[in-house]
C-alpha cells in the first residue's frame, strides 16, 4: 500500500510536468490550429538557461525559474513572429513542416552551442525527506507539483477573470467574429505564444530537475508525450490538457512500477488510441457536428 | 493510342534508359564509388517511400504520421522470411528471393495498414496524425521487446540482394504502379474524397472503404520499401523507426507537393542528396536544412510543384517552342 501510494505521488509529480507542457501545445493549437513542434525545443532551451543561471551566474532560486521563464516566453513570441505568422493564411499542412523545420533548427542550434554530452542539472531546490504516514516524500517532488499546480491556477484564473484572457478564448472561439469585436487578433496570438512557453519553459526546468540531465533533444520525448496528454484531454481545451497530462504521468508511472518499463510508452499509446476512437475529440472535447 | 501518348511513352522510356545508362558507364568506369552507390539506393527507397505516403497524405489529403512504422513491418516481415527461405536450402536466383520477400513484407504491411486503417479513419485531421504516431510507436516498442527478430539488438544475418541495378528498376515499376494507381477509377475517388468528402459521397463513392483502399495500398508499398531497405542494410534494428523518421518522409511528401508524385520523387532526391552534400560543414548541416525547410515553406508553402506533375514532354515541347518553362512545370497535367 506504501509503495503504491510513493507510487501515486510519483505519477502526480511527472503528470504535473506533462500538464504544464501540454498546456503550451493547447492554447497554441487552439488559437492557429497549428501542433506547435517547436514547444518541446521552448522547453529544452528553458532548461539550459536554467542551467546556466543556476550553475554560471549562481542566480538565487525564484531568478533562476522565472528568468527562463521570461526569457523563452519572448523566445516563443518571436518564433511565432518569424516562422509561423506568414504562414497564417497558408494551407495548415504547410506550417506544421515550418514548425518541424523550427523545431529542427533549435534542436541542431542547442547541439552546437551546448555540445551533445549531457550536463548534470544542480539540485536547484533544497533537499530534504519529508515522511508523511509510511510514504517518504522528496521535497524536489512537493515543490514540482506546488509550482505545477500554482502556475497552473494563476493561467486558469487568467484566461478566465481578465480581459486579455477573455480576449484569447474569443480568438480560439472565432477567429472573423473576434476581428469585428475589436480584438487585436495578432496581439493576443502573441499573448498565447508568450504564455504557453513559458509555462514549457517551467516544464522543462523541472524535467531536467527530476531526471537531473540538460541535453540538446531533451525537449522530444516529453514534448511528445505532453502533446498526446493534449489530445487526450481534447486539444484546444486548457482544463483538458492539464487533465491528460495527469493521466498519462500516471499511466505511464504505473505501468513502469507494476507491469513492464519497456512496455510502458505502448500502453500510453493504446490507452489513447482507445480514448480517441471511442470518443474522437478526446475526454474533455465536444463533439460538433458536420454540416453540409 | 494517339500519336501524343505514344509520343509520351517513347520519350520517358528512352529517358530511363538513358538515365539507367549514365549510371551504369558512371559506375563501371569508378566514378561513382560505393559510397555515392549507397546514395543512390538510399534515394531509390525514400522515392519508394515517399510516394507511397503521398497516396494517403496528398491524394487522400490526410496526415499520417506513422510510415516508419509500416516501414519496419515490411522490413522485418520481409527478411524474416528471406532468412527463413535461404535456410530451406531451395537454390532460388536472388532476385526471385527479393520479390518474394519483397511481395510477403508489402502484403504483411498491407495487411497491417487494413487492420489499422478500418477503425482509425473515422477520426479526421490531427487526431488521425496523432494515433499514426500512436500505432507507428507501438510498432517500434513491440520490435523491441519482440525476440524471434531480435529485440533492441535488430535482426541480424539476411542477405544483402539489393544492389543499384535491381532496385533502380524495381523503383521504376513501383513508380508506374503507383501512377497508374493514382489515375485509376480507385485513385480518382480517393481524389474526389480530398476534394470534398460530403460531395463525393453524395456521387455514389462509398468513402470509408476508398479511405482505407488508400491507407492499405500506401502501407503495401511502404512495406516493400522496407523490405528493400532490410535487404540493403543486411540488418535492422528497431531504433531507425522512430518518430523523426516518418517525420522526416513526410517532409519530403509536403515539401515535393502534396499530391504530386513527381513532386515527391524530386523532393526525395534533393533531401537524401542535399544533408549528404553538406556533409563538409560537419555540424552546420542539420542547422542549413531545418532553415531551408523553414524559408522554403514561408515563401513556397504548396511544396515544389504544388499538385500538378512535371511531365517530360510538355518540358521539351516548351524546350523546342522557346515558351516561358513555367507554363511547363505549374500548368502540368492537373490531378
Amino acid at each position: 500500500m506504501d509503495l503504491f501510494l510513493q507510487q501515486l505521488i510519483n505519477g502526480l509529480n511527472v503528470g504535473s510536468i506533462y500538464a504544464l507542457i501540454a498546456i503550451g501545445y493547447t492554447m497554441v493549437y487552439g488559437i492557429i490550429k497549428l501542433i506547435n513542434f517547436a514547444h518541446g525545443e521552448i522547453m529544452m532551451f528553458g532548461a539550459y538557461f536554467a542551467f546556466i543561471f543556476a550553475t554560471s551566474f549562481q542566480m538565487p532560486i525564484w531568478a533562476v525559474l522565472l528568468l527562463p521563464m521570461v526569457i523563452m516566453a519572448l523566445a516563443g513570441v518571436a518564433v511565432e513572429f518569424i516562422a509561423y505568422r506568414p504562414l497564417r493564411d497558408a494551407p495548415r499542412l504547410s506550417a506544421l513542416i515550418t514548425a518541424i523545420g523550427v523545431s529542427l533548427f533549435l534542436q541542431n542550434l542547442a547541439l552546437l552551442i551546448f555540445k551533445a554530452d549531457p550536463k548534470v542539472m544542480p539540485k536547484i531546490f533544497p533537499e530534504k525527506i519529508i515522511s508523511l504516514g509510511g510514504v517518504e516524500i522528496n521535497s524536489t517532488t512537493l515543490v514540482t507539483i506546488g509550482l505545477s499546480l500554482f502556475f497552473m491556477v494563476l493561467l486558469d484564473l487568467y484566461i478566465r477573470k481578465t480581459k486579455q484572457g477573455r480576449a484569447v478564448r474569443a480568438v480560439s472561439e472565432d477567429k472573423d467574429a473576434a476581428i469585428l469585436m475589436g480584438i487585436n487578433v495578432d496581439r493576443t496570438i502573441s499573448l498565447t505564444f508568450a504564455m504557453g512557453s513559458a509555462l514549457g519553459a517551467l516544464g522543462g526546468i523541472l524535467y531536467s530537475i527530476a531526471y537531473v540531465q540538460v541535453f540538446p533533444t531533451l525537449g522530444v520525448m516529453p514534448g511528445l508525450k505532453a502533446f498526446i496528454a493534449a489530445v487526450l484531454g481534447g486539444i484546444g481545451i486548457i482544463p483538458g490538457a492539464m487533465l491528460g497530462g495527469f493521466i498519462i504521468g500516471m499511466v505511464e508511472t504505473l505501468t513502469k512500477a507494476y507491469i513492464s518499463t519497456t512496455w510502458a510508452d505502448a500502453i500510453v499509446y493504446i490507452i489513447l488510441i482507445f480514448v480517441l476512437l471511442f470518443k474522437p475529440t478526446g475526454i474533455l472535447g465536444k463533439n460538433t457536428r458536420e454540416k453540409v | 493510342m494517339d500519336k501524343n501518348k505514344r509520343k509520351a511513352y517513347l520519350i520517358n522510356t528512352a529517358c530511363i534508359i538513358s538515365l539507367y545508362l549514365v549510371f551504369f558507364i558512371l559506375i563501371q568506369t569508378k566514378v561513382m564509388n560505393k559510397y555515392f552507390i549507397g546514395i543512390a539506393i538510399l534515394t531509390c527507397i525514400m522515392i519508394i517511400m515517399a510516394m507511397s505516403l503521398n497516396i494517403v497524405a496528398g491524394f487522400l489529403g490526410e496526415m499520417a504520421l506513422g510510415h516508419a512504422g509500416f516501414m519496419a513491418i515490411g522490413a522485418y516481415s520481409s527478411a524474416y522470411f528471406s532468412i527463413a527461405l535461404i535456410n530451406t536450402g531451395i537454390a532460388l536466383p536472388n532476385i526471385v528471393v527479393l520479390i518474394l520477400a519483397m511481395i510477403v513484407g508489402g502484403i504483411v504491411t498491407g495487411l497491417v495498414g487494413f487492420l489499422i486503417g478500418t477503425p482509425t479513419l473515422r477520426l479526421r485531421g490531427d487526431y488521425l496524425g496523432i494515433v499514426t504516431i500512436g500505432f507507428s510507436e507501438i510498432i517500434r516498442i513491440f520490435f523491441i521487446n519482440f525476440a524471434p527478430t531480435g529485440g533492441a539488438a535488430g535482426l541480424k544475418g539476411i542477405t544483402k540482394l539489393v544492389n543499384f541495378n535491381n532496385i533502380y528498376w524495381i523503383t521504376i515499376i513501383i513508380i508506374i504502379l503507383i501512377f497508374t494507381f493514382g489515375r485509376s477509377k480507385q485513385g480518382r475517388a480517393i481524389i474526389s474524397i480530398r476534394e470534398d468528402e460530403i460531395a463525393s459521397e453524395a456521387a455514389g463513392i462509398p468513402t470509408t472503404r476508398y479511405k482505407v483502399l488508400a491507407f492499405t495500398i500506401s502501407s503495401f508499398f511502404a512495406g516493400m520499401g522496407g523490405a528493400l531497405y532490410a535487404h540493403y542494410q543486411a540488418f535492422v534494428e528497431p531504433s531507425k523507426f522512430t518518430f523523426m523518421f516518418s517525420i522526416e518522409m513526410f517532409v519530403i511528401v509536403v515539401l515535393g507537393g502534396l499530391g504530386s508524385l513527381t513532386g515527391s520523387i524530386i523532393a526525395a532526391i534533393v533531401l537524401t542528396v542535399l544533408p549528404e552534400m553538406l556533409r563538409g560543414f560537419a555540424e552546420y548541416r542539420l542547422l542549413v536544412y531545418s532553415l531551408a525547410l523553414v524559408v522554403m515553406m514561408i515563401f513556397r508553402p504548396q511544396g515544389m510543384l504544388g499538385r500538378s506533375e512535371f511531365s517530360l514532354t510538355k518540358f521539351i515541347d516548351s524546350f523546342f517552342l522557346r515558351k516561358d518553362m513555367k507554363n511547363s512545370i505549374g500548368g502540368g497535367e492537373a490531378q
